[in-house]
Formats: structure tokens, sequence, C-alpha cells
């Protein structure tokens, strides 16, 4: 079995699911009720695709090791810090509403680059996955660019907060266009999305007066395991019930 | 030709359009499309259907109440799988659904198929259930569920659902 394709799958489900986990911090606690359930329905979708992806990545695993033994679940709550694929930037704290609409920003709009590439990938079950998603992606990213704009172009307060956000997100979004070598082997350079996502950038912080940040080193590490210390803190949370009480449903 | 396995094929689908959508209950889940295919093979019924949204919480429930209903009919052996390809779209919704979200209060998807675009404003102006007026606005991308917004009319000033093309 291809074991650099399990990771990418894992890579891309991992992507989703932290980033719902953090959205989901939000839950009752939004700025009005109809953002806090914006950024919680956003959430819901992310876990969708995180559980089509950890799905179809345990099918893999069991088909390789003749078991049966993976299962999303498992796959979720059972991992460890160092086997989570997930990019920096999702596992970043939420801050203030601005942090949290930046973060979404420069996510989904990865994001949408990368399933409408992933939609005509030759593996048929990423490819499904990948053009579902996509129009749910396509709100995301219509939703977090209007935030943007509407903070950056706001007040004295609301810009000046979306500059300490970008100051504090930047350096997180080189990774996500310098593939890891599991992306490379299973066929796709993420890197040629780089410039697009760029122009995308651009034109939102154009509208929102914005300045686009120069060039300065990024961080890596997230894709191959190397974490911040905020996912270590997430997984606590989110595993603590399935390691606590092992195989408890309700 | 008229085979028995039609038959029995034509009266699956009959139960299957009593069971409804547990979000939106005037709906079935014929109407919206969610049913993709019924097969036999042998005693085994194999019902496949597709997820709206991928996260849509109801999807389980469907699975659920599909199984019920066909139970209550004297089947036993019943499968239910889930297809992700061709992705669901609103554009599979009939006619006589969209006549009964509306009726409900919910505007139905406009007829513009497809993704929307990533930014600006809509091209078209969704029709407002109560008063039909087409002079409404978006005060919110999403709404109590993942397939609807929510909408005001700027004439009657009604707030409603209005159920998003996908």
């Amino acid at each position: 079995m291809n074991s650099s394709l399990i990771d990418y799958i894992q890579h891309l489900a991992d992507n989703a699911l932290i980033m719902a986990q953090r959205n989901a911090e939000w839950c009752g606690h939004g700025p009005v009720l109809e953002q806090d359930i914006a950024i919680t329905n956003i959430s819901l979708d992310l876990l969708g695709q995180s559980r089509n992806f950890y799905q179809y990545a345990a099918q893999l695993i069991n088909e390789s090791e003749k078991s049966d033994e993976a299962t999303e679940d498992s796959l979720a709550y059972l991992r460890t810090e160092r086997a989570f694929k997930n990019c920096f930037l999702a596992e970043q704290p939420n801050g203030d509403w601005a942090q949290t609409v930046l973060r979404q920003f420069f996510f989904s709009a990865y994001q949408f680059l990368l399933y409408k590439k992933l939609q005509d990938n030759t593996d048929e079950q990423i490819a499904a996955i990948a053009a579902k998603a996509l129009k749910e992606v396509t709100y995301h990213l219509r939703w977090s660019s209007e935030w943007v704009i509407r903070l950056g172009d706001g007040t004295e307060e609301s810009h000046q907060r979306m500059l300490t956000a970008i100051d504090e997100l930047w350096q997180y979004t080189g990774e996500l266009f310098m593939p890891a070598a599991y992306e490379l082997e299973s066929g796709f350079d993420v890197s040629s999305l780089k410039d697009d996502w760029f122009n995308k950038v651009v034109a939102v912080f154009e509208e929102a007066t914005l300045p686009v940040p120069e060039k300065c080193f990024m961080q890596t590490g997230g894709k191959t395991g190397i974490h911040t210390e905020h996912l270590g803190f997430i997984l606590a949370e989110m595993q603590y019930l399935q390691r606590t009480y092992p195989n408890a449903e309700w | 030709m008229v085979t028995s396995s039609n038959i029995e094929t034509k009266k699956i689908w009959t139960i299957l359009e009593q069971v409804t959508d547990p979000e939106i209950p005037v709906l079935t889940i014929a109407d919206l499309g969610i049913v993709r295919d019924v097969k036999i093979n042998g005693d085994e019924v194999e019902i496949i259907i597709t997820p709206t949204y991928t996260g849509c919480p109801a999807m389980d429930m469907i699975a659920m109440n599909i199984k019920l209903a066909l139970l209550e009919n004297g089947y036993s052996n019943i499968k239910i799988s889930s297809v992700l390809a061709p992705a669901w779209t609103t554009d599979w919704m009939t006619e006589d659904g969209k006549r009964k979200l509306k009726e409900y209060g919910i505007a139905p998807p406009q007829s513009e198929s497809g993704p929307r675009k990533w930014r600006g404003p809509e091209s078209f102006h969704v029709q407002c259930p109560q008063c039909n007026s087409s002079n409404t606005r978006c005060i919110s991308e999403f709404g109590s569920t993942a397939c609807k917004s929510l909408y005001q009319c700027n004439d009657c000033k009604e707030p409603f659902d209005y159920f998003k093309c996908h």
C-alpha cells in the first residue's frame, strides 16, 4: 500500500479537523448570534470533510494491514501530537474575532484552490470529497473575505486589530505551499497554488485597506508532525473522553 | 418489460417517498434528491443515498428513518450505502418540493445552480416567501441549518430562511 497516500489523506483530514475544533470553541461565544451560528456552521462543514477523509484513510490502512482496527474515530481520537499532520495555521489560537476571521480567510482561500485542483484527482474518492467540499468552502471564503474587509476598512480599532492579526498569522501561511514529501509523492505539488492564493489575498487586502506584508521568514513543521505548543492542548481537550473512557459512545 | 424486481423496486421507492427530512419535515427525501438508487440483491435491499452537506448531522437520522420505514413494510435485510459523487445539488430538488418549501415559509433555491461566486453580490434577488417581493436582503450567509441562509424582506419586514443554491 502507498503509505504516502495515507499520510496525504490524513494531512487533509487533520487540517479540517483542527480548524473545526478551533472554530467550535466560539460556540456560544460569538460576537452576535448570527456570527456565532456562521462560525459553528463552518466548523461543522470542516468536521464533515475531516470525517470523509478519515474514513477513507482508515479504509486504506485496514486494507494494507489486513485488519479492521483503524476507524475515523481512532484516527481522530487516539493519535498523538507527532502523528498529526495539520498545518501550523490551523492550530493557532482564536485570539480576538479579527484573528479568527483572518485565519479562516487564509485557510479558506488555500482550501478553495486546493479542492478545485483535487476535484480532478486521479484518486476517485479524493476527487469526490473535494468536489463536494468545494461548494461549502466557496461560502467560507466569501464570508471570511467580507469580514476581513469589514474590519480592515472599519474603525481605527478594528483596523488596528486586523494589523495585529496579520502580524501574528502571516508567518504561518508560507507552510501551506511548501510541499511535504508525502504531498509530492502522492502526485500533487501544492507550491503551484501559491501565486493564485497571494493574488486573492492582495485583492481582499486592497479593498480592506490593509498592507500586504513584506517577505518574511516562514515557520514550517506542522505538516510533518512538529507542532507549536498549541496542538497538545487542543488534543488534550478533544481526546480526553475517548482516552479516559475508551470506546465510550452516546 | 415489467419484471417482478421492477415492481419491487417501484414499491420501495413509494415507501421512501414517505420518509421526511428531520429538519424540514415538509420535504421528503425524494423531494430533496437524496436517494440515488435502489438495488435488490437477492433478499437484500440496498438504498444508496448521498449527503446534502458534508457535515449534515441529519444524514444519520435520515438513514435510520429509511431503515425503520422499510422494516415497517416487511423488509428485514436492509443495507444503506452512501456515495459522494456526483455531489448533491439543489438542482435535484423536485418542483413539488420547492412549492412545499415556499408554503412552509422557506424561500426555495433559485434556479441558478452550481457553487456561487467566491466574492461579490448575488446576481439574483431572493423572493420573499410571504409577500413575493424581490426587495430582500441577506442578513447572514449561514442559518439554522447548513443548507439555509438568513434573509429579511425590505417590504413586509419579515425575516425568513432561504434554502441556498448548492
